[in-house]
């Protein structure tokens, strides 16, 4: 049999050890009516078998087509060292670090993950991950919740629609009202935002660039959440936020993101990385697993886990969330990746990024009847209206080998002509020419 | 370690009256379950409790316990100092690491005293 | 060791895919970054060396034998790797099936999800599964938030979830966070009784849930009861998968009654974790519970197409923006196929036949409290050996000195001095012995040496951590 070793031998060797007579009488305490009704499985396959069905299989995702889908999930360039260090068994096939002294690889590395994050967004605390960017904005709502003792977040329509029904079906059973601020031409408004904060606030939830691709400073709106006491959240891209104003400086209290672009494929979905920062004072509030530096008992440098009394291994029903297993070897990927880019790496694949956009939109533009539907500025995604339903310019763009991004219709009202499109550093100038082309061809 | 001129609650807090303020912390028996205390969490001064409420929480790095109210008043000091350094309550549980003073509200009631808590403590204790 | 922070030098290049103009040009000055970002400056061999060195500091299955109690640390087959990074896969954009006439470029990742389920159904007797879950915990919360919509909808008032007293916590606090109150029932013998269960089983009891083989590693002998007991109050059973490496083709928890159930495929079906994740916890239900599972919900068509089906209008919502871990059930499909139906029993045999034979040969060595036959692990005590001044936190430290990562330790709580110990399936006998005979040793070093066991590990990068100054100073990056 794969993967059990013992010979026949062996467990008779083991069986007498125990002092049954076979296999079968250690589950004696399975008694006949709870045996199994059926347990159809087919018979196992050779690995090369599995493998060839699952090489047919992915030969049947479309994977060939030039795509500027992004609407929060975007195709980076990741470097040969993100697989090459993380696929290393001593990371790969440790568990979570609860002995601190067999594990200091894993836990060096969510410290040096978790001062990578807080740089990054200008904040000064880190967990070590959450499952996903949606899961995450969860979380810093329900950290304010705590922190506040309110019950009122108010949510910008212009925040990742992914993540707000995320949020509205984890919050139907708790006492917490969701207030939605409606998007204005694909612009988060602030003066809406400001005017629903109250008393009952809990939090104010933004994102930046919003999910139609406008890039915002929001000093403003979060020193008016602090006049009334109420936490400030920010769902940031985090390449774009190795060029724009951090969250820190913004006054952010709390800074999440999805962290996908920063080394992960895009892997239909998952596995991702929720990236969870926030202020000092926040920090207890923080769900799941937090690294911290300190001495062992000869005084050298070494790493455990901490400030472990807010977790459920501890606190069951208190803890501040359920959460244990996380996203470790996502969080250290992202690490890889950062550091393997550089401060000028990450830099550059930005500002390619958002030259390629801006490049995109002014092709697309220049396509009789397609106008840019927002109007401030943008990073490395923008949205723009067609004169025909968006829809139909993607079925007919895709059959033609090009996705050219995401129909806003699909989770905003009267947006059924609008496109969010999507360039990386991976986009090339050529590509961009030949969407503007076949845009241009099916809008005739 | 229960000092004969304090009061107690059976989850292991102290009670001082003096007037009409009484000094509240935890016994010396509580930090000694909870071991090195690294963070203690108090209310603001002016919150108000009912006897029994829970006020606040303190946490050691393999447990964390709430803090619950012994008396009915309103919160008119915390110990700030406990914010920077939360071993004074393993050191001193009874005296630098006393935790809040509050203004009464009603007669202390309920509470027991070192020789009623000490059976507590003995029957708690292993 | 340094950080990598600390190694950087200023200037040094690193790998930059591109080059690009200056953001000034597109974005106003006032919403751009003031200073730099203060990532490393380092060369590829740099981060190469830093990262390969501080793999070494770690221990994981492929190096060590990794005894750590309900968490099935089997060894992770690499073919399943090979899997999961075919291209077809990973260059897959997650919105596409939103698309109309797009859900044709991804039908083979539709096909694996779909197949996927259906295995997990036939693993389990449940009538339908959803990958979506992103861990363990992740798929209890989805089963409570299941078992919430269920009562909802039925126009029950029920407020409270039931939990055993060896429970993992992740189920009391996934209780608490979908909404409910947690009632506790005692253990009695080592199994939840039914006359302690009937004492808080009232009607606004919602559910109750489970985990079997329960955390000392012992089968729920009165399981039949359990579950006439709570369903005559309309209350629902949940499973806890953590331990399903227990019963795989012995016991199927939906054939026994069991309404919603999660697995750990990290666990169970090897998928690697990863030092602390991603896990993958696919949740299962009965016929009953359907209408509520989240979306999407992938289905086959007649004419064998797949689609994923939005419109379950009782649904949950969505516990994940997509599809779950994707990746990590890709590793599990390939397992599942590779194994088949006799290497899954297969699996369970041994590790329940490993589990059994560490622990009658620690007999006379290691109190066990409940000494009978085990399922796939067990739960020792160090009670005798702490009162010689040794604890289970020694011994675990003395194992780490052997080249062994320790059992889990003080859980689950109802046993004092706890040492769990869950060898499974993979490990050949040879390395089973020579665990033992360390075990064997240290426990006689309680009485000869016993300052050796309180001061390990001593082979290691670092000795004991001093966790107290680490909470209360705060350290936690290299700025604070």
């Amino acid at each position: 049999m794969p993967y059990v070793p013992h010979t026949e031998a062996e467990v008779r060797e083991m069986l007498a050890t125990i002092g049954v007579g076979s296999i079968e009488d250690l589950f004696a305490e399975i008694t006949p009516e709870m045996r199994p009704k059926s347990f159809d499985l087919p018979e196992g396959l050779s690995e090369m078998e599995v493998l060839s069905r699952l090489e047919a299989m992915a030969s049947r995702n479309a994977t060939d087509r030039v795509s500027f889908l992004g609407a929060g999930f975007y195709d980076h360039y990741i470097p040969a060292t993100v697989d090459a260090l993380t696929m290393r068994g001593e990371f790969y096939t440790a568990y979570t670090p609860y002995q601190p002294e067999a594990s200091q690889g894993t836990l060096q590395a969510i410290f040096e993950y978790q001062t990578a994050v807080t740089r990054l967004f200008g904040m000064q605390c880190a967990n070590a991950s959450v499952y996903d960017g949606g899961t995450a904005l969860y979380e810093a709502a329900m950290m304010a919740v705590r922190k506040t003792k309110r019950r009122k977040i108010v949510v910008s329509e212009a925040l990742n629609p992914i993540y707000r029904v995320m949020l509205d079906s984890y919050t139907s059973n708790l006492d917490v009202e969701l207030v939605t601020v409606p998007h204005k031409g694909g612009m988060t408004d602030m003066d809406g935002l400001k005017a629903a904060i109250d008393g009952d606030t809990a939090a104010v939830m933004v994102q930046n660039p919003n999910f139609f691709g406008s890039i915002n400073d929001f000093t403003g709106l979060f020193a008016a959440a602090r006049e009334k006491k109420a936490v400030s959240v920010i769902s940031a891209y985090p390449v774009m936020a190795a060029l724009l104003k951090t969250p820190g400086a913004m006054g952010a209290d709390v800074a999440v993101a999805e962290g996908q672009s920063l080394g992960l494929p895009l892997s239909f979905g998952g596995p991702y990385l929720g990236i969870m920062t926030c202020t000092k004072d926040m920090v207890r509030q923080m769900p799941g697993r937090i690294v911290g530096r300190t001495a062992d008992t000869r005084g050298r440098t070494g790493y455990v886990l901490t400030l472990q009394a807010r977790e459920q291994h501890i606190r069951r029903q208190k803890a501040t969330s359920n959460i244990c297993s996380n996203q470790s070897l996502c969080a250290l990927r992202t690490l890889v990746h950062l550091c393997s880019l550089g401060e000028m790496g990450l830099k550059r694949a930005a500002r390619v990024s958002v030259e390629r956009a801006h490049l995109c939109a002014e092709r697309l533009t220049a396509v009789e009847g397609v106008e840019l539907l927002t109007k401030g500025a943008f990073g490395n995604e923008f949205a723009v209206t067609l004169p025909v339903n968006a829809y139909d310019v993607i079925a007919k763009l895709a059959a033609r080998g090009y996705v050219p991004g995401f129909p806003l219709g699909r989770y905003y009202k009267d947006l059924d002509n609008g496109l969010l499109v999507a360039c990386t550093e991976k986009t090339s100038e050529e590509q961009i020419g030949i969407f503007a082309e076949m845009l241009k061809g099916a809008l005739r | 370690m229960i000092p004969e001129d304090l009061k107690y609650a059976k989850s292991h807090e102290w009670c001082k009256v003096d007037g009409d303020v009484a000094t509240v912390g935890i016994t010396h028996f509580a930090q000694e379950q909870l071991g090195d205390l690294t963070f203690v969490e108090l209310p603001e001064v002016g919150d108000t409790f009912e006897a029994g409420a829970e006020m606040g929480s303190v946490e050691s790095v393999k447990a964390a316990s709430e803090i619950y109210s012994p008396v009915a008043g309103e919160v008119v000091e915390v110990n700030e100092a406990l914010a920077d350094a939360p071993e004074k309550v393993n050191e001193d549980p009874y005296g630098a690491g006393w935790m809040i003073k509050f203004k009464l509200a009603a007669e202390p009631a309920g509470l027991l005293d070192a020789e009623a808590y000490a059976a507590v403590v003995e029957s708690e204790g292993h | 060791m340094k950080t990598i922070f600390e190694e950087s030098v200023p200037g040094r290049e690193g790998c930059w895919p591109c080059e690009g103009m200056s953001e000034e040009a597109y974005i106003p000055k006032e919403m751009l970054r003031d200073g730099e970002i203060g990532l490393p400056s380092a060369g590829e061999l740099d981060v190469v060396r830093h990262f390969t060195r501080l793999s070494k500091r770690n221990y994981g299955v492929d190096g060590n034998f990794y005894p750590l109690g309900s968490c099935t640390m089997k060894y992770n087959p690499k073919f399943t790797e090979v899997a999961a990074a075919m291209p077809g896969f990973t260059r897959l954009h997650p919105v596409l099936p939103q698309l109309q006439g797009a859900g044709g470029l991804c039908q083979g990742a539709l096909e694996v999800m779909y197949e996927t389920e259906r295995l997990l159904c036939e693993i389990t007797g449940m009538h339908a599964f959803t990958l979506h879950p992103m861990a363990g915990a992740h798929g209890e919360l989805t089963g409570v938030m299941l078992i919430a919509a269920y009562h909802k909808d039925k126009g029950n008032k029920k407020t409270k979830i039931i939990v055993p007293d060896s429970a993992h916590g992740t189920n009391p606090a996934s209780a608490s966070i979908a909404g409910f109150d947690v009632v506790s029932v005692p253990s009695n013998n080592g199994i939840v009784d039914p006359a302690a269960l009937v004492e808080v089983l009232d009607d606004e009891v919602a559910g109750m849930m489970m985990t079997c083989p329960n955390t000392l590693g012992l089968f729920e002998s009165n399981l039949p009861e359990i579950v006439r007991l709570l369903h005559e109050k309309d209350a629902l059973l949940y499973y806890d998968g953590a331990n399903m490496n227990a019963i795989m083709g012995k016991m199927r928890v939906g054939d026994v009654g069991f309404d919603v159930v999660h697995l750990n495929l990290h666990k169970t079906l090897a998928t690697p974790h990863g030092g602390g994740g991603p896990g993958s916890g696919p949740v299962g239900v009965s016929e009953k519970l359907l209408p509520y599972l989240p979306v999407s919900r992938v289905e086959k068509q007649e004419d064998g197409r797949f689609r994923l089906n939005y419109n379950h209008p009782k649904s949950i919502g969505y516990v994940a923006p997509f599809y779950g871990n994707f990746g990590v059930v890709l590793k599990a499909y390939a397992y599942i196929l590779r194994l088949g139906r006799t290497g899954l029993i297969r699996a369970t045999e041994n590790a329940v036949l490993s589990a059994n034979y560490i622990r009658k040969r620690l007999a006379g060595h290691f109190e066990v409290p409940f000494d009978r036959i085990c399922m796939h692990e067990f739960v020792a005590t160090a009670a005798p050996q702490a009162e010689k001044g040794v604890h289970a936190l020694d011994i675990a430290k003395a194992l780490l000195d052997k080249g062994y990562h320790a059992p889990t330790i003080y859980f689950p709580l109802i046993v004092p001095e706890a040492i769990m110990i869950e060898p499974t399936e993979t490990e050949n006998k040879a390395t089973l012995d020579e665990f033992i005979d360390a075990l064997i040793e240290i426990a006689e070093r309680v009485d000869t040496d016993p300052a050796s066991i309180q001061a390990a590990p001593v082979t290691l990068p670092v000795t004991r951590l001093d966790e107290t100054r680490a909470a209360r100073a705060m350290e936690l990056t290299d700025d604070l």
